[in-house]
């Protein structure tokens, strides 16, 4: 039962992570839970699909479909989370300027909760089929302890989510969504990079040189500090050159999109201040 | 973007024309347990891994030493590209069934 639970953890906290922080960055949007709740839905469905194609997938595009599917899944979230970066950056500006904070909420809301749906969706889309396939082998297997192992590392990965949720909450107002933008540039550069890794693995992108260093002494990929820095901003103990070509080339493009369009969103104009029924 | 989308084509046939040519190797689980357990591959080298599945339940193939993932659906292959891979040893596993299925790449 252990064993299935520690499986079942890490999938779920990889999701759950994402999840936080896209949650975090829409604090205070109004039909928030509904979003999210809509987003898992369609997530753990997408993910039995998935699953259920899963030897399809796999024999797709001469037999690198899981590397394609997964490079295009991570990199359409890395779409979405960009494109909400900006999208508030741009209107944080213009909203401030026009001074219209009921309005605000209102579209950024709109923004914000596409994104939210579909990251939440893509995130567990992602990790769900593997604990799809995983159960699965397990139930064919005739491994007992099942359905208590499931809970408990899904309970210890939601938890996780939580505590990090909660940690976020204690930032000051007044800086809140500067440090969320931050965390989702990191969060976008990260997922790339894991895009480009699946792309070297299918021999469809050069790895211009495969380990640029080894930090694995000072952090493993292995373990679990080491896995949640690589959700949570890319780490990665030996990454690939085309991997840090990739996060190097998201953070610059979010961080110079957002000078470009606008200061970070104004306090006194975001969703956090202008919908108090958020709560 | 025309001239952009020749000269990625361009590349990506040129990386396919340079995977015919790479050294294979080949690994099967059976009874969730890696064989060989040991595989030795040449330092400095880009090479194909091919993993064969022959239980009935799937498995993920993984390395967090050399970075690699993939599901292996039962009684299949899959096939990764790994490497060039400097000199010394990397763990490998079964993810579905790491008390069993644990093997090491030795790369000299």
């Amino acid at each position: 039962m252990l064993a299935i639970a520690l499986l079942v953890f890490r999938e779920v906290l990889e999701a759950a992570l994402i999840i936080t922080i896209v949650c975090a960055a829409t604090r205070g949007v109004p039909r928030r839970g509904l979003y999210v709740t809509g987003g898992l839905v369609l997530g753990v469905l997408g993910a039995m699909l998935v699953a259920l194609f899963a030897g399809a997938l796999a024999d797709a595009f001469s037999g690198v479909g899981q590397e394609v599917f997964n490079a295009a899944v991570l990199l359409a979230a890395v779409l979405m989370i960009g494109w909400h970066v900006l999208w508030m950056s741009r209107h944080g500006r213009q909203l401030a300027s026009e001074m219209k904070a009921l309005g605000g909420a209102v579209q950024t809301g709109s923004s914000s909760l596409t994104m939210l749906l579909l990251v939440v969706a893509l995130a567990v889309l992602r990790e769900g089929s593997e604990v799809v396939l995983f159960l699965y082998g397990m139930v064919a297997g005739g491994a007992g302890g099942l359905l208590g192992g499931l809970a408990l590392g899904v309970i210890a990965g939601v938890a996780v989510g939580f505590a990090l949720y909660f940690g976020l909450l204690r930032i000051p107002v007044r800086h809140f969504f500067t440090a969320t933008n931050a965390l989702l540039v990191l969060l976008a550069a990260g997922l790339a990079s894991s895009a480009a890794r699946y792309l070297v693995q299918a021999n469809l992108l050069p790895a211009l040189h495969d380990q640029l260093w080894d930090s694995s002494w000072l952090l493993s990929n292995g373990s679990l500090p080491g896995q949640t820095l690589h959700i949570l901003i890319g780490y990665d103990a030996h990454p690939s050159g085309i991997m840090l070509v990739f996060y190097l080339t998201v953070v610059v493009l979010l961080v110079a999109g957002m000078r470009l369009l606008g200061k970070p969103p104004n306090p006194q104009v975001s969703p956090l201040t202008a919908a108090e029924s958020g709560h | 973007m025309r001239r952009i989308l020749i000269s990625v084509s361009l590349l990506l046939a040129g990386f396919a024309a340079h995977a015919g040519a790479m050294p294979e190797y080949k690994l099967v689980i059976h009874n969730h347990i890696f064989q060989p357990a040991e595989l030795k591959v040449p330092a400095g080298v880009k090479f194909k891994l091919v993993v064969e599945n022959r239980d009935a339940t799937p498995e993920e193939f993984e390395s967090t030493e050399f970075n690699r993932e993939k599901i292996v659906m039962p009684n299949r292959s899959i096939q990764i590209y790994v490497g060039p891979l400097s000199a010394g040893r990397y763990k490998f596993f079964g993810d579905f069934h790491q008390d069993t299925a644990q093997g090491t790449l030795v790369v000299e």
